[in-house]
């Protein structure tokens, strides 16, 4: 899970990590009114989008009079950055810097462990320094149960800067950004750039945490910041149900259960020349009340022009399924195709209870997706 | 032969009262595995379906001579059943439970590895040796006796792939999920060393998906270390962008992870990678 920039500035705040304080604004008129505030001759306007190349896109931009702030705020304000509506900017007063760094916490997969990444190229694209300069990027392996000891602190500090002064600033804030990534179960933390100003300071010009969403539960405070757009109020929705639902651009609404096999059906779907609608997997052991809610999700997206329910059963029964469907669908003034494919536990009876009903039946994966794909070329749902 | 688990296996249900804990112990127990005991704080003494519950793995381990512990704990408590497996000296550990908070997967993995033992998950099917010994919740009825090892991130694919490996009379040694998590146990590269030195597997079907670089380093360590014919489909490969595809560990960030990537680097390293699973079968 992704909070904005302002929100992991807040937590930075919380936590004593120095930064810089900038006040959110939705308006222009806000965004002057924010501009006196600070008190500061020169100010910088950012984007707050999930996203990250704000900078590139020009989300990012430095004011010095009122006229300025009025244009910019009002341009990145209506501005989309990677297709996302930019609907709140924060300004800040400018610093003067004298050099950027970078500084992370990361959970690393190969590794298996959280990793500590330090350059000392900071304000740019990390990614593109690791390929391009991977000797500018130092890397290291956290022991869970130590956390960082003031040494380590201190050593990955000297990594980036030589002067004791801003070694030992430099240590203080690496233990306060891991200890925000272990409080708050954050798979990401991250300060690019980490400056030293003009007038020796040590701060955070950027924040950026990361959540660990299988953790959330244990975390209200943070689970409180999630600002879903519409499309991931939809996919919210359908997680309470215990789905996992990703809206697509296509026409063929698919039903499977297991996140790998509803990958697979989107996948087959696609490569035999339909179009998947979305990714929707109902999870394990579903009743029929779960597969009703399922298709009420699918039919909910006018675009979806026939359906295609493709279940294995292992603790999935099939005879829940068909009962599920034939329940929905009987509660449902529709006449969409819908295309089944049912394989697996209780699978006799789940086809069984499925005879002579509207449903059209197959008896492999590429069957079904080849009846689907045809079906959805002739079907005649608005 | 076959790996991570066989005939011998003596396995420890962790979260044995509860509600799958209880409904797989007794569908393991009936496929044949070797199911000593189960841990339940607080229940010690009881049973369930005739095999003894106890308070601690210590107590299951001192008493029955549990090698190998299956957990179906709440994902909170996932974290503390891992030390006290890897505590009272089990060496092998699968975690089933999904939704586990990943810095506890960090912090168990880091204490089980150095007490020697390995976990596998976790939210994985776990693992099963058809005819020998079912650690898992896979449906044993779909899989047979064989030589061909299978390694999956997925839990149903794993099944529609088995279901046309067995259709087509191919047989498996073991069968192995690995879990859908970004940080997780055994993974591709240590069982592909497995199944290269058991004398049993002859071929290996290798199912990934999108997210994360580990087919890419399955692809090099196949390259360098494996003699065995290995065939690979990768889940995923019409998947947008930035979206948690149902698997925590399925996602494709700033453009990497992503399905043309594993497929490019399995093909270099001379797997045969197919489009559609049904066509696995046909090149073994």
């Amino acid at each position: 899970m992704k909070i904005q920039e302002y929100q992991a500035h807040e937590i930075f705040r919380k936590y004593g990590i120095p930064s810089v304080r900038g006040i959110v604004c939705e308006s222009v008129a806000e965004s002057l009114e924010a501009y006196r505030k600070t008190g500061s001759q020169r100010v910088v306007i950012k984007a707050q989008v999930l996203s990250g190349g704000r900078g590139k896109a020009g989300g990012v931009a430095l004011a010095s009079d009122s006229a300025q702030v009025e244009s910019l705020a009002g341009k990145i304000l209506g501005m989309k950055i990677k297709e996302l509506d930019v609907k709140k900017i924060l300004v800040v007063p400018a610093v003067e810097i004298a050099s950027e760094y970078y500084l992370s916490f990361v959970i690393d997969r190969s590794t298996k462990s959280t990793v500590m990444i330090l350059s000392s190229e900071g304000g740019v694209d990390i990614e593109q320094v690791a390929v391009n300069t991977p000797e500018k990027i130092n890397k290291i392996s956290i022991f869970p149960f130590v956390g960082i000891p003031e040494f380590l602190a201190r050593k990955a500090a000297s990594m980036l800067f030589t002067d004791f002064a801003h070694i030992r600033a430099g240590a203080n804030i690496i233990r306060k950004l891991y200890k925000i990534m272990v409080d708050l179960d954050a798979s990401l933390v991250e300060i690019n750039p980490l400056v030293i100003t003009k007038e020796g300071e040590v701060i955070a010009l950027d924040a950026k945490v990361n959540f660990d969403e299988n953790a959330l539960y244990r975390q209200p405070e943070v689970a409180a910041l999630m600002e879903p757009d519409p499309q991931e109020q939809k996919e919210l929705e359908a997680k309470s149900h215990g789905f996992s639902y990703i809206h697509l651009d296509g026409n063929i609404g698919c039903m499977v259960n297991g996140a790998g096999l509803a990958m697979t059906t989107m996948d087959l779907v696609n490569l035999y020349g339909g179009k998947a609608a979305n990714f929707l997997d109902i999870g394990g052991s579903s009743n029929s009340g779960k597969v009703v809610q399922a298709v009420k999700l699918l039919l909910s997206d006018s675009n979806v022009k026939a359906v295609l329910v493709n279940i294995f059963g292992g603790i999935t029964r099939c005879d829940d399924v068909a009962r599920g469907l034939t329940e929905a669908f009987n509660g449902i003034n529709t006449d969409i195709p819908v295309v089944v494919r049912l394989t697996g536990t209780n699978e006799t009876e789940g086809h069984r209870i499925l005879e002579g009903s509207r449903f059209h039946i197959a008896g492999t994966m590429r069957d079904a997706i080849n009846m689907v794909i045809e079906l959805a070329g002739k079907s005649t749902r608005q | 032969m076959s790996i991570l688990i066989n005939k011998n296996t003596r396995l420890l249900v962790q979260g044995i009262t509860g509600r799958d804990g209880s409904f797989h112990a007794s569908r393991m127990k009936s496929y044949g595995t070797n199911v000593v005991a189960g841990t339940s704080p607080g229940k010690g003494g009881s049973t369930v379906d005739g095999m003894p519950v106890y308070n601690t793995v210590y107590e299951a381990v001192k008493k029955e001579q549990a090698d190998t512990s299956i957990i179906f704990v709440p994902p909170g408590f996932v974290k503390d059943a891992v030390m006290e497996s890897a505590d009272a000296g089990i060496k092998l550990i699968i975690i089933i439970t999904e939704g586990v908070p990943t810095l506890d997967i960090v912090a168990a993995r880091h204490y089980a590895s150095a007490l020697g033992a390995s976990i596998l998950g976790p939210n994985c099917p776990g693992v099963i040796t058809p005819g020998e010994s079912l650690a898992g919740i896979m449906p044993g009825n779909i899989f047979k006796p064989g030589k061909t090892g299978v390694i999956s991130r997925s839990g149903t694919l794993t099944y529609e792939v088995v279901y046309n490996l067995t259709g087509r009379g191919i047989g498996q040694s073991t069968a192995i999920g690995i879990g859908g998590d970004p940080v997780a146990g055994l993974y591709f590269t240590d069982l592909l060393r497995m199944f290269q030195e058991d004398m049993e597997t002859d071929s290996i079907v290798l199912i990934g998906e999108i997210g994360g670089d580990s087919e890419e380093k399955a692809a090099e360590f196949i390259r360098e270390n494996v003699t065995k014919p290995v065939v690979a489909f990768i889940a995923g490969a019409t998947a947008p962008e930035g979206k948690r595809m149902g698997h925590a560990g399925a996602i494709i960030s700033s453009g990497s992870g992503t399905a043309a990537e594993k497929v490019a680097a399995l093909k270099n390293a001379g797997v045969r990678v197919v489009s559609d699973p049904a066509e696995i079968p046909y090149f073994i």
